[in-house]
């Protein structure tokens, strides 16, 4: 052997061994149950999220150099903000022109990815991870993220629908409410009698705006009603439960005015309205600009109720780094790490979830506040409408709904004509 | 030297060539291509799917409307804007004081972004917004602009037109100052009223300025996208939905490339038949040409 041959020999162990020292330690700094072969600094991970808040950033980048200080194959790790509106166009985009990110938050694009494949089943190496503690999520919220006894996206956001109030606005307008017995007819009621005494609106669906349905959610579920059977394969808008529960929304905006009709604008955070429907996470919003009280959502004429907003974050198998990326998420959701989540986003671990512990990373809500509208509600709270495809049914359902929003509409038939145009996408 | 002389001249027109082939021709091939298939854009897999997204035209049952309502969009930006465009063309083609100011103030608007434009116009046009309380003033309960189909498409368009009427008007103004001042001299002594100096003189000798006007405004509401993504996105209804709009939803929203693509190329095929046959028809309609 020449001296050339064990030069090259040479450098070809201390390879090996350098790769298996950077896979060791990564191993040991996630306790995750897979090595990683990558040579130190060689792993660029990127993550889109919608967040642009400088305080939640600023924590996944301080988590995240906790995990580069323990592992010497990741060169960087990013986090790009994309903007809300246009999120899920950009993550396809980009997903099509071949720079997709290696994990990515989402929210009603996750059947669509689940269905094609698109994401790594993260069971397994959750449950292995030492520590992870697999066992701490709700059942009630995994299950929207999960197929075939898989997880594919750690749901990171679980935020229960409440009903916020405008104290000052109610005492303007004489009113009262019956927080004991808190029904959608009283808060109609109340909101009409409001919008008569002061000009402003009454109660206001957040997000709503006359084209997002699904917020709707938050109301029809009180009627019994939903936007497709449990299997998604057919519309139900057509039920008796809609009827009932679209008839109600009509009368309050063009009988009652107690719901701002199409094209007016009241924001219940600027003091516009007497309710808004929203999520708990919205509270970050109040300003202290009037006395607020925040109670779970009103019954329905089938009882209580309540509904959550979610979103999950999960690696793409498209990503070039798919165990470089998983055992960053494992690391992201820790149950250490997601403590320090949970100051932003209700959490999927019923350890963290009391209203105490929630309360000292919320300064907005008191403890009780939190127990009654978010652990409460979680455990038996329903999703908003999800399926595949779930642009298109959005806006063919968008459209034949937009039939509704005038004062002689003819409720039934509309929504009926809402089933005529999804029904062919959820039997695809 | 002919060879010479003709690489100079391939060196001279090739940042066009190069421009055309990266921004035109490839992307063309490709949205072809495209068509051909249905791509899985989240698995990256592409299937042969043949004629099957231009048999999917015929069955679409929201292309008629979407087909409809770019035609009244369409017609109405170009009538409205090549009227108006004239008509203040002819208005501030004379001297007196401040015309400056005034041709200034038309032609602002093109200069201002579009999504800024139209995020404004959005405002204004709300139901408790600032045209409706302006027409309360005077005791008229003005409609809810956006929300009722008639009314959203009107809005949109002159949204569309009072933005970029100031590019028509700058041409008609230089159109009108090419025309020589002898022969409204002429007409005059021969006894011609105005409108009849106006249709016999004004008319034919700015024809070319009409026939152009005319194919770039047709293309640009063909093309028309950021005033109804912001204003209506697409409603109430598919009141508003126009071809490009349509076109970015199946691509973009629905992440059915091949429609989409298919439909980008309906469009292409629209724009190109138009554009001929307006230029074909130039020789009945320019002066110049003969």
């Amino acid at each position: 052997m020449n001296t050339a041959t064990k030069l090259v020999g040479l450098a070809a162990l201390a390879t090996t061994i350098a790769v298996a020292a950077a896979g060791c330690s990564a191993s040991a700094g996630s306790g995750g149950p897979v090595a990683t072969t990558a040579p130190p600094n060689s792993v660029d991970l990127r993550m889109t999220v919608w967040t642009s808040n400088e305080d939640q950033l600023a924590l996944f980048d301080s988590i995240a150099e906790e995990y580069k200080s323990d592992h010497p194959e990741i060169k960087s790790i990013t986090f790009e903000s994309l903007p809300f509106a246009d999120y899920n166009t950009t993550l396809t985009t980009q997903i099509a022109g071949g720079n997709s990110p290696d994990l990515a938050w989402m929210g009603d694009l996750s059947k669509d990815l689940i269905a094609s494949d698109a994401l790594v089943p993260l069971t397994d190496t959750l449950s292995e991870t030492k520590g992870w503690d697999y066992d701490d999520l709700l059942g009630s919220v995994t299950a929207e993220f999960t197929a075939d006894d898989q997880l594919y996206a750690y749901p990171f956001s679980n935020s229960p629908f409440a009903l916020y109030v405008n104290e000052s606005l109610l005492a303007e307008a004489g009113q009262t409410l019956d927080t004991d017995n808190l029904t959608w007819d009283q808060v109609s009621a109340v909101g009409s009698a409001a919008n008569a005494a002061t000009g402003k609106g009454g109660f206001v669906i957040r997000d709503f705006n006359y084209a997002s349905w699904n917020t709707l959610a938050t109301v029809w579920t009180g009627w019994g009603a939903s936007a497709w059977n449990e299997d998604g394969t057919e519309c139900t808008f057509d039920s008796d439960e809609m009827v009932k529960a679209f008839q109600f929304l009509h009368d309050a905006i063009y009988v009652d005015k107690s719901m701002p009709g199409p094209g007016t604008t009241a924001d219940f955070f600027a003091g516009d309205s007497a309710f808004t429907i929203a999520q708990v996470s919205r509270a970050s919003l109040l300003d202290g600009s009037f006395e607020y009280a925040v109670y779970p959502l009103p019954a329905g004429p089938e009882g209580t109720y309540s509904v959550i907003g979610q979103a999950g974050v999960g690696v793409l198998e498209s990503s070039a780094h798919v165990q470089e990326a998983t055992d960053f998420l494992a690391f992201l959701t820790n149950p250490e790490n997601a403590a320090k989540l949970a100051q932003f986003f209700p959490p999927p671990r019923e350890s963290l979830l009391t209203g105490e512990k929630l309360a000292e990373v919320n300064t907005k809500l008191t403890a009780e506040q939190l127990q009654t509208v978010v652990v409460d509600q979680i455990s038996d709270a329903v999703t908003l409408p999800n399926h595949t495809s779930p642009a298109e049914i959005a806006q063919k359902a968008k459209t034949a709904l937009d039939a509704m929003w005038t004062p002689d509409a003819d409720v039934e038939s509309v929504l009926s004509s809402v089933c005529t145009a999804i029904d062919p996408l959820l039997a695809k | 030297m002919a060879r010479r002389d003709a690489l100079t001249g391939y060196l001279f027109i090739s940042p066009q060539l190069i421009g055309v082939l990266v921004f035109v021709l490839i992307p063309v091939g490709l949205a072809i291509y495209y068509s051909l298939n249905d791509w899985n854009i989240f698995t990256g897999e592409l299937q042969f799917v043949g004629g099957d997204h231009y048999a999917a035209l015929l069955e679409d049952p929201q292309l008629p409307s979407v087909l409809g309502a770019t035609a009244i969009f369409s017609g109405g930006v170009v009538a409205l804007n090549i009227a108006l465009g004239l008509a203040l063309a002819v208005m501030l083609n004379r001297r007196f004081r401040g015309v400056t100011l005034f041709r200034t103030l038309f032609f602002s608007p093109v200069v201002v972004s579009v999504v800024a434009w139209t995020l404004v116009w959005g405002f204004l046009l709300q139901d408790n917004g600032g045209i409706n309380g302006f027409l309360a003033q005077f005791g008229v309960v003005g409609p809810n602009w956006l929300q009722e189909g008639p009314t959203a498409m009107a809005a949109v368009i002159v949204t569309q037109v009072v933005r970029s009427v100031g590019i028509n008007m700058v041409l008609f103004l230089s159109a009108l100052q090419g025309v020589p001042g002898e022969l409204y001299e002429a007409a005059r002594i021969d006894g011609a009223r105005n409108s009849t100096m106006f249709t016999r003189i004004t008319l034919p000798l700015i024809s070319p300025t009409l026939l152009l006007t005319a194919i770039i405004t047709i293309v640009g509401a063909l093309q028309a996208f950021a005033q109804i993504a912001v204003l209506t996105q697409g409603g109430p209804g598919l009141s508003t939905t126009v071809l490009v709009y349509y076109v970015f939803q199946q691509a973009f929203d629905f992440n059915n490339i091949g429609y989409g693509s298919t439909l980008a190329l309906m469009l292409l095929t629209f724009v190109m038949l138009l554009t001929v046959l307006q230029w074909q028809l130039r020789r009945k309609w320019v002066f110049y040409e003969d």
